[in-house]
């Protein structure tokens, strides 16, 4: 159920009140009655498609099956056993295209099981209790783990590690913990400050320590990590934002859509951030969704969505792209942009209409152009190499072995700076989990202890 | 509409569905409710000596599927605890104002034959179309020597159905406690005491849940339960199977039967009138949804007879009796085999695990690739038990096919390993 957000009208702007409504929970949390009542829907498949069509194979069927027999805390703990960030996967995932769209369910034309609101269901409600960490330490194994980036996949690293019994270390360039959990999704899917909450949770395991300030590149060294710790653990992510290489990408307006949805992620009061009347987001992700309806939600009067590609290539789910439209996101597809158009800030933008032909893209040679006080670009971001010196890397992602090791001996890597499949949240809480175990084989293999 | 008036006992009903001794049918503003929502009869709720009963607070415990739907009720309440000539002034008013519906009036009290022959003549002088001997309450009564402390003995139920047989000139039921090893038994007993009709089942001894932080059976009254009655869906089986067994038995043929036992929709009537029932008795289906029920009883009922052809209820009475049969004259060598529409199938893997488990082995899953997977039946191994097909969420998904081995009918008794 997507509430019906407020959008500004007569030419008056949104008011505090109603832009703080805007960025409250998409969905709204299942209460205990439609909790059950979607848990019903479950058939408890014998081996289930869905546990496969998971990254971190939670027993979505069991899950259930716990909320059914009122077992609300054993379900969470078996969510959170697969996937330490169930909380943050239960709002955020695109189960249309994972778990959901394996439910058997849909075989027979009836909407799949609510996995995604029945998982939030189940971890808020071990949350809210104020009871002891899920999951306990093995026995100190007096190993210490160096973690680069705090984000979904050093978290789950962290986290499962610590479960192992190791000490870690993790070292966070930004002043917060949760990567994009904190900083990038958008903030309707991350309500009521969850990421630092979820972090806390999470936390709590014991023998996990954060350092905030520690760049890889400045403050710390991979080098001076692998001399101080056993093993070390990198998932910092993709640091750079692609640019558009266009005249005028320069002027006041150009921004990049990582940027926009950070300072909006951190914004206390929503209402004082400035948004365009005619906002234009490049890109065909869901990044670039997430732009285009934060922007309607603050109060842009026309946002609209290019993308120099049809529909059908959009890397963006069908989900996502109806409730960009349900937003009243205009969405402009076919078209490349062309130039960044403004004197002194940027007043409109151009584009190439584009035609496909014989499978190549080709300029139509016909050009549009749209009236544009900002433009947001999400067309993608890349692996910052610079500090990974000494590490084989490549088309822009660190090289691991089925171990998640990397070219240097007792160096791991996940996350989205691996390329271990989508850019998920998901993925990099699997890549993290995973990491985590090899790490803990490399180092009860390599027995003898630094010296 | 086809015809579903009949006659119970020999007395005329508009149609077969009445409403048990229970709550509902506890005082005339509920009774006239229930025959302006259409219901043929009443049996009054039970009637005893004055002073009247004491109820407690917290009265019902339920049982309930995880579906969250009621599988069952439990009871704990007594009989009316209103007096004795309140109920009966009521009685005679309703029968005036309703002329063309049943009430039965149902009664007990200690063993003394003065107690059940002077309070069958009061409920009788009332205007009742009948009168049911209530030997079957599991709870409270019984430990004041009424009810299924009656009912269990089966000398006792032939003398308390004599005793009311002498003073009233109207029809006689005596209701059964399904309590009991074999129905049959306080079945006859009933009928050598000269009962026109037995009513059961009435309800089965139960505790439905234990509330595990009061660490008490519930329903709890002050921090205490007890055991009670429990009737609703969860009971037709066993009522079913009593019916069933009274029905074809020789030695009590023409004893007629007013069945009860978590009748709540026009299907479940359907079986007890193919099991031979007269008539039918309904109450936990309406103290869940209310009286309007009825109309889809009625109009099922009609429905599935006019789909049938049948004109009236007597056409299809009794015409599952003659299956009904002692397991020895089952045919050993019928043979069914499960089959799985693959088109409908979504995969679920249900049977495979049911099969693997609990049975036979029989259901081989498949890689169909792309994810995708499916799941056949091995003939060789499959004994067409059915666990598949219940167990399947698909309607209609696996089909259980007879299939024809060349072998003549055999039963246990003639079978060689037996000779």
């Amino acid at each position: 159920m997507v509430e019906k957000p407020a959008y500004p009208a007569n030419g008056c702007t949104l008011s505090a009140a109603q832009i703080e409504t805007n960025f409250s929970d998409l969905h709204k949390p299942l209460s205990a009655t439609q909790a059950i009542s979607a848990a019903d829907s479950c058939i408890y498949c014998y081996d289930a498609p869905c546990i496969n069509a998971c990254p971190t194979s939670i027993d979505i069927p069991t899950f259930i099956h716990q909320i059914k027999t009122a077992n609300i805390t054993g379900s969470a703990e078996t969510i959170l056993a697969a996937n330490i960030m169930g909380g943050t996967c239960a709002r955020a995932c695109p189960t249309e295209v994972l778990c959901e769209q394996a439910c058997v369910r849909n075989h027979t034309g009836e909407e799949p099981v609510q996995i995604g609101a029945l998982q939030r269901y189940a971890v808020d409600h071990l949350m809210a209790k104020d009871a002891p960490h899920p999951f306990s330490r093995a026995k100190d194994s007096g190993k210490h783990i160096a973690i680069i980036g705090a984000g979904p996949a050093g978290l789950s690293c962290a986290h499962r590690a610590a479960m192992l019994g190791h000490d870690v270390t993790i070292f966070e360039a930004k002043a917060k913990p949760g990567g994009l959990n904190e900083y990038g999704l958008a903030a309707y899917k991350m309500a009521d400050n969850y990421a630092q909450r979820e972090v806390e949770f999470l936390l709590d395991i014991g023998g996990i320590t954060l350092e905030y300030g520690q760049a890889l590149g400045q403050q710390v060294s991979l080098k001076d990590l692998q001399t101080r710790f056993d093993a070390v653990f990198i998932g910092v992510g993709l640091g750079d934002a692609n640019t558009l290489n266009l005249p005028g990408n320069t002027l006041p307006g150009v921004e990049n859509a990582i940027t926009f949805i950070e300072n909006l992620r951190q914004s206390e009061d929503k209402s004082e951030l400035s948004i365009g009347s005619n906002v234009v987001v490049i890109g065909g992700g869901n990044t670039a969704i997430d732009a285009a309806i934060q922007a309607k939600r603050l109060g842009a009067k026309h946002v609209t969505l290019a993308y120099r590609r049809g529909e059908a290539q959009m890397s963006a789910t069908d989900w996502e792209v109806d409730l960009a439209r349900s937003n009243g996101v205009n969405i402009e597809l076919w078209a490349s942009p062309a130039a960044l158009n403004g004197s002194a800030a940027l007043e409109s933008i151009s584009f190439d209409s584009m035609i496909i032909e014989g499978g190549a893209y080709k300029k139509k040679g016909e050009i549009f152009t749209l009236p544009a006080d900002q433009v947001l670009v999400a067309i993608g971001q890349t692996l910052s190499t610079s500090e990974l010196q000494g590490l084989n890397i490549e088309k822009g992602k660190v090289v691991v072995n089925s171990r998640a090791e990397t070219s240097l001996k007792g160096v791991f890597a996940g996350g989205d700076c691996i390329a271990s499949g989508e850019d998920l949240t998901v993925q990099a809480v699997e890549d993290g989990k995973q990491a985590a175990h090899a790490i803990d084989q490399y180092l009860s293999a390599n027995s003898e202890t630094r010296a | 509409m086809s015809d579903l008036s009949c006659t119970i006992a020999g007395i005329k009903s508009i149609n077969p569905f009445w409403l048990a001794s229970a709550p509902p049918t506890d005082k005339q503003y509920n009774v006239e409710r229930a025959f302006e929502a259409g219901w043929a009869g009443v049996v009054w709720k039970t009637l005893g000596e004055n002073p009247p009963v004491v109820n407690v607070s917290s009265r019902y415990g339920v049982h309930k599927d995880r579906n969250q739907s009621v599988m069952g009720i439990n009871n704990i309440e007594l009989i009316s605890d209103r007096s004795l000539e309140v109920n009966l002034r009521e009685i005679e008013d309703v029968r005036r104002k309703w002329p063309d519906r049943v009430i039965i009036g149902s009664m007990m009290a200690p063993i003394d034959e003065q107690a059940w022959k002077e309070l069958a003549i009061k409920i009788a002088n009332s205007g009742v179309h009948g009168i049911e001997l209530n030997l079957g309450c599991p709870h409270g009564m019984c430990e004041r020597g009424m009810g299924s402390a009656i009912g269990q003995v089966p000398e006792l139920v032939e003398q308390t159905t004599r005793w009311v047989r002498e003073v009233v000139d109207i029809p006689v039921f005596t209701k059964l406690t399904p309590n009991i090893t074999n129905i049959l038994v306080p079945a006859e007993a009933a009928m050598k005491g000269g009962a026109h009709a037995v009513s059961l089942i009435n309800t089965v001894n139960s505790i439905v849940s234990v509330d595990l932080d009061a660490m008490a059976p519930t329903p709890i009254v002050d921090n205490k339960g007890t055991h009670g009655g429990y009737c609703g869906a969860a009971v037709k089986p066993i009522a079913l199977n009593m019916v069933a067994e009274i029905a074809r038995a020789e030695d009590i043929q023409g004893m007629e039967i007013s069945a009860i036992g978590g009748i709540e929709t026009w299907r479940d009537a359907a079986e007890f009138i193919a099991l031979g029932a007269s008539g039918l008795q309904v109450c936990t289906a309406a103290m869940l949804y209310g009286f309007r029920i009825i109309d889809d009883m009625t109009a099922g009922l009609s429905q599935f007879m006019k789909e049938k052809g049948y004109r009236t209820l007597d056409d299809f009475r009794g015409k599952a009796i003659a299956n009904t049969v002692d397991w020895n004259q089952l045919n050993m060598n019928f043979d069914t085999k499960a089959f799985i529409d693959k088109d409908s199938c979504i995969e679920c893997g249900r049977c495979h695990i049911a099969c693997e488990d609990t049975a036979h082995q029989a259901i081989v899953i498949g890689d169909k690739g792309d994810g995708r997977r499916d799941f056949t039946v091995d003939n060789d191994e499959c004994v067409g038990c059915n666990l598949c097909a219940l167990v399947c969420p698909v309607p209609e998904c696996i089909e259980m096919r007879p299939v024809d081995n060349g072998l003549p009918p055999l039963t246990w008794p003639e079978h060689p390993a037996n000779i």
